[in-house]
């Protein structure tokens, strides 16, 4: 995912563009990849000697339609074109412009049929143009796995009663919520790793940032769509601040600031800012909204914690989720002592029972308090809970040095 | 999510060793545990898997790294600590887990009944999942 070249970050582009248009003709996800792919192939070896031909896109397009039509005289493909249209509905006419090529193959692959563990890997094959191999090592599977996983996708979509379309307007808005929940979870998987030993892991979330500027560019009027590339952006800046020289994690509050990335910060604030007024607040534009809070504070005590507790007590109401109440926690603790943060997890003993965060939380609370054996007990027990080791390994350093300074 | 489905190699109460069988006993469980490594491999769930050889041969050894290492030979008499095999799966849920697990413990066993051997379900570590900060 690394050092590619000029023609293969072209091709990297063309790809879903020219998938996308033989999709939009022949409705086969499956057949029409191999196609794309097939032609990407015959660009990569023509074009470094033979030089760039004039309209790659049209070139590739051309170049794939023909070894589908090649694959389709065979009487076996045939055979398995007919049970698809026996078992699809006619194809739409199309109405959308090759401008939304691209977005028209994410929306698929962000198909309700899917499960997010599937529509991941598919999105990351067909709209962000990696190799099997890549996302396979990506996710720490074995590629046969992986390719497994992805075929099963598609023969999923196939023969889901959905066919591949865009989304009517009735659907629109559910789809784009799992479009936006793909690519949240992409950035997450890779900004879990950071370190160096996970390269391969750390470039998805330049693979979703990537790919959420094209949707966004697509989108530009979308405010949620800004809100997910803003917070994606102001997340993204702290990470060369966020682990130590071995890996080890390095919480907010302990962060050097002037590690941070501070254009990115810059532009993240500009989109969220923008979003913001146009009204249609949705969770995202609320978790950067948050971000940027903590990316504009100069240092970690002139944090504007009363203003993190508010943009919390919002995104509370809008999703109800126990994660959010305990993030809200931490702010009213910073804003109206630990008692008040404390009061507040005790209605998560029920949601999250038995996660580790809880627990996690619960041990800075106790330590602001100055319950230090209390403390210590939450950090191991959440140390013995949560199954990332970056994050073990914090938790019982935490216990580690609350011991030390015991009297 | 990835886990770790660990088989153990002790005894179950009621359910004679395997070289005990009818046949056809010892075919249906070996074609229950092949139909659930096609069933996880065509689902792209199946990092990978060992059955492992019984716990007569195994070795344990201990080592302070300058003296000689200490060998002790099997049989041992605490065998529910030894491993019969395990599975690495990727799912899309700790409920999916468990589900595998239980499939592999229903494994029929003499005259058809389900062994019910024990499946140990761990979480295999992962880096953080970032959550909101």
């Amino acid at each position: 995912m690394t050092e590619r070249t000029a023609v293969e970050d072209l091709l990297r582009e063309l790809a879903p563009q020219v998938l996308s248009v033989l999709v939009r003709r022949y409705g086969d996800l499956a057949d029409a990849e191999d196609a794309v792919q097939e032609a990407l192939l015959a660009a990569a070896t023509q074009w470094p000697t033979e030089g760039l031909s004039d309209n790659p896109r049209s070139w590739l397009i051309a170049v794939a339609l023909r070894r589908l039509t090649d694959r389709w005289r065979s009487d076996e493909a045939r055979r398995h074109r007919e049970d698809l249209d026996a078992m699809r509905e006619p194809a739409a006419p199309s109405e959308v412009s090759d401008e939304d090529d691209s977005l028209s193959v994410l929306f698929m692959c962000c198909h309700p049929a899917l499960t997010p563990g599937s529509a991941i890997p598919l999105t990351l094959r067909a709209v962000g143009g990696l190799t099997t191999a890549e996302i396979a090592r990506a996710f720490l599977v074995p590629e046969a796995t992986m390719a497994q996983r992805i075929s099963r996708a598609k023969q999923r979509i196939k023969s889901s009663e959905v066919p591949f379309r865009m989304p009517t307007s009735a659907e629109w808005t559910e789809r784009l919520r799992s479009v936006l929940h793909v690519l949240y979870l992409i950035f997450n998987e890779g900004y879990a790793a950071s370190t160096g030993a996970d390269v391969a892991r750390s470039d998805l979330s330049g693979e979703a940032i990537r790919l959420t500027r094209a949707l966004h560019a697509s989108l530009p009027g979308d405010p949620e769509v800004c809100g997910l590339l803003a917070l994606m952006l102001l997340t993204d800046a702290r990470r060369p601040a966020r682990t130590g020289p071995d890996g080890e994690l390095i919480s907010l509050a302990e962060q050097d600031r002037a590690l941070w990335d501070h254009a990115l910060i810059g532009e993240g604030v500009a989109l969220i800012s923008a979003a913001l007024p146009r009204g249609a607040v949705g969770e995202y534009q609320l978790q950067a909204a948050v971000a940027a809070v903590h990316d504009e504070a100069a240092t970690a005590d002139e944090t504007d914690w009363p203003q993190i507790l508010a943009l919390y007590g919002l995104l509370e109401r809008m999703t109800g989720n126990p994660m959010v109440t305990l993030n809200r926690a931490v702010a009213a603790a910073m804003v109206d002592g630990p008692a008040a943060g404390l009061a507040l997890l005790a209605g998560l003993e029920g949601p999250l029972a038995g996660h580790h965060r809880l627990d996690a939380v619960r041990a800075h609370l106790l330590e602001m308090a100055g319950d230090v054996e209390g403390a210590i007990t939450h950090y191991r027990t959440a140390a013995g809970r949560t199954t990332s080791l970056a994050e073990r390994r914090y938790l019982t350093t935490q216990a580690a040095r609350l011991g030390n300074h015991r009297t | 999510m990835k886990y770790m489905l660990l088989m153990s190699s002790a005894s179950i109460e009621g359910v004679p060793p395997m070289h005990e069988w009818a046949p056809e006993d010892a075919r249906a469980s070996g074609a229950h545990m092949m139909q659930i490594h096609q069933e996880l491999t065509e689902r792209g769930e199946l990092l990978g898997g060992e059955a492992l050889a019984g716990p007569e041969a195994a070795k344990i050894v201990t080592s302070d790294g300058v003296s000689a290492p200490v060998v002790t030979d099997g049989p041992f008499p605490e065998a529910k600590e030894l491993l019969a095999g395990f599975w690495m799966v990727d799912v899309e849920s700790e409920a999916r887990a468990i589900e595998i697990a239980a499939q592999t413990s229903a494994a029929p066993g003499p005259g058809g009944r389900p062994t019910r051997r024990p499946i140990e379900v761990r979480a295999i570590m992962t880096p953080p999942i970032r959550s909101c900060d």
